[in-house]
């Protein structure tokens, strides 16, 4: 909190600087706070959980996660920073119709900011329940609620800058933390991966005899849903560029060069933190066992502090705890931020008020959106308390790649592409992906799913992706193709802007 | 700020053209060869169990290794990727944007 108040001592007088930190990190700075942003609760405890119960399998979801970095990195970072300014919805209706395209697209990022909002929220809850041994439901809820107001505070004083430093130094803890962890847990093996794989083995035989093999298999957890996991593999690797907050961290940035840098430096410490979370899942496969996880409140979340309490004692648990508090209050407030840019830059200044709003106007409607976001977090946080995690993370990234990607990508690389496209490509693959969701085994119809006892689920995969994705693309297509409309010049200025950087704002210093 | 004309003429100029070539034709293959090289690893995970589960040494697997690949390769395009635009793009597109920034002088920009 201290941070927040230090770097923004200058105060914040343009919403231009709330949104964007005045955009004056460094790629350097700026990688950091990506690592922070994407590094949620759901990688750290998540993954650690899915390796520690499942071995391969839990690793399928970390290389995706990591591999969808390089459709950032090729395609949208440095375009995206050379025709934007502070959101999505400024590249998308650059060249369209901007009133309805500029709707749709931040429609599109308040839901998608929204999901992956619940999911931490419902996750910090769980997991805060966790480590200070809280089981009553009251005080989860409890615990939401001073998340919720945390990360509002956060938002409101420190914009942009502010939430950009918490989540650097949060980054900088995490990945500490995760290599002190890993360090240990290999010294412990004489720094031999194989031998860390065997013990894990040997410690399932000898609790369940002749099930240790399966941490090396593929498809102990996806076996019986095979299509249902290739579907959420293309969520996965595509939806990392379509997810607002990420998108949002290209414009905290001067320039193209920049966003390269910093894009680079989140592969850099997204891909250290990856492998280094395979070690710790077999760690506490072998040194806790995933028999004694799954008694502890959060279950496979619980794998990380597990793990942590086993090698160092109380001390370190409550370190990592702490770095773990820290990482959900980080992505919601990175998450807060952007949903909150969306609403008061593209609908309430662009569409209501026309592009005639005065910008302290402006920045009271964003610092107002934020604490109504706050709330309608902490309700939905509630609400979705106890609910699967996972399941809302998925969402999320299946609407980030279904309705986002398709028009982001069209937009930058395609001339032909207009508006009736990019609405037909943005409504068509969110409306998509939330149907196919609703009426997925995920939600009703087995015993695992969100309402149990309720059955109306004909859509039989999970992960709506493998249909959402192709569809957004082909709607984006169809539209253009069939809708004569087509602006030359911006085609052009936009193409020209796109590749050379010119005219794309730079740190601001007017 | 530059009139739609002058876009137009960057846009068809010699290095314009080039710029975008050299763009491009490293992006878009290098996309489309990750993208089947990630969803080769996914499908022999989803289909090929028993083959992806063959020990090669120790506990060291086939999937094991193919896993370890996928985060080389993506180090590797990335470093390729740096390289490719520090030497072959920035040089062209600095030019270029420093002949359009010279037309937006005295603008609002």
């Amino acid at each position: 909190m201290a941070v927040v108040i230090m770097v923004t001592r200058g105060g914040l007088k343009r919403s231009g600087d709330f949104y964007t930190g005045g955009a004056s990190f460094s790629g350097r700075q700026n990688g950091f706070a990506i690592a922070g942003d994407y590094l949620s609760a759901a990688s750290f405890l998540g993954i650690v959980g899915a390796v520690a119960f499942y071995g391969y399998d839990g690793l399928l979801y970390s290389v995706g996660f990591f591999v969808a970095w390089l459709v950032a990195l090729l395609l949208v970072a440095e375009p995206l920073r050379n025709t934007g300014r502070y959101t999505m919805a400024d590249v998308i209706s650059f060249r369209v119709k901007d009133r309805p395209v500029r709707m749709a697209a931040a429609i599109s990022t308040l839901l998608v900011s929204f999901f992956y909002l619940l999911a931490q929220m419902a996750g910090a809850g769980g997991l805060v329940a966790l480590l200070l041994g809280i089981s009553s439901p009251v005080g989860q809820n409890l615990v939401i609620v001073i998340v919720g107001l945390l990360m509002v505070a956060y938002v409101l004083i420190g914009g942009m800058k502010g939430t950009t430093w918490v989540q650097m130094i949060k980054a900088i803890l995490l990945i500490i933390g995760v290599i002190v962890m890993s360090v240990w847990v290999m010294a412990r093996v004489g720094f031999n991966l194989s031998e860390l794989m065997q013990q894990a083995i040997d410690h399932v035989n000898s609790v369940k005899p002749g099930k240790g093999e399966g941490l090396l298999s593929p498809m102990g957890k996806y076996g019986t849903n095979k299509l249902g996991f290739i579907s959420l593999s293309i969520a996965l690797v595509l939806g990392a560029s379509g997810l607002p907050h990420v998108l949002m961290r290209f414009y905290t940035v001067p320039t193209a060069k920049e966003a390269r840098r910093s894009v680079t430096w989140a592969i850099v410490l997204i891909g250290l933190f990856y492998l280094l979370t395979m070690v710790l899942g077999y760690g506490a496969a072998w040194l806790v066992g995933a028999e004694n996880i799954a008694k502890m409140p959060g279950g496979a979340n619980a794998a990380a502090p597990a793990l942590a309490f086993e090698l160092g004692g109380t001390i370190l648990m409550a370190l990592i705890s702490g770095v773990a508090f820290a990482t959900i209050l980080a992505v919601v407030a990175g998450l807060t931020i952007t949903a909150s840019a969306s609403f008061a830059h593209d609908i309430y200044n662009s569409v209501i008020k026309e592009g005639k709003a005065d910008p302290r106007q402006e920045l009271r409607v964003a610092r107002i959106t934020s604490i109504v976001i706050g709330l309608i977090s902490i309700v939905g946080g509630v609400i979705a308390n106890g609910q699967n995690i996972a399941f809302l993370v998925s969402l999320a990234f299946a609407l980030a790649a279904s309705a986002n990607l398709p028009s982001i990508l069209y937009t930058l690389y395609w001339k032909r592409f207009n508006t009736r496209g990019a609405l037909w490509s943005i409504y068509g693959g969110l409306i998509s992906g939330m149907v196919l969701i609703i009426f997925s085994p995920a939600v009703s119809g087995n015993a695992a799913a969100m309402f149990p006892h309720a059955h109306f689920a004909w859509f039989p995969l999970d992960n709506p992706a493998l249909v959402s994705v192709p569809l957004g693309f082909i709607l984006g297509w169809l539209g253009s193709i069939t809708s004569s409309e087509h602006n030359e010049e911006k085609a052009v200025e936009m193409e020209v802007r796109s590749l050379t950087g010119a005219g794309a704002g730079g740190a601001i210093d007017h | 700020m530059p009139s739609p004309a002058h876009y137009r003429e960057v846009e068809q100029s010699a290095e314009f053209v080039e710029l975008r070539k050299r763009f491009r034709s490293f992006a878009f293959p290098m996309t489309v060869a990750f993208l089947v090289w990630y969803f080769l690893y996914i499908l022999l995970s989803v289909y090929a169990t028993a083959w992806m589960s063959t020990r090669v040494f120790g506990t060291i697997t086939i999937g094991l290794i193919i896993s370890l690949l996928q985060f080389v390769s993506t180090f590797l395009i990335t470093w390729l990727y740096i390289r490719h635009a520090n030497t072959k793009l920035d040089p062209l597109s600095s030019k270029l944007k420093a002949d359009l920034e010279a037309d937006m002088e005295g603008s609002d920009l």
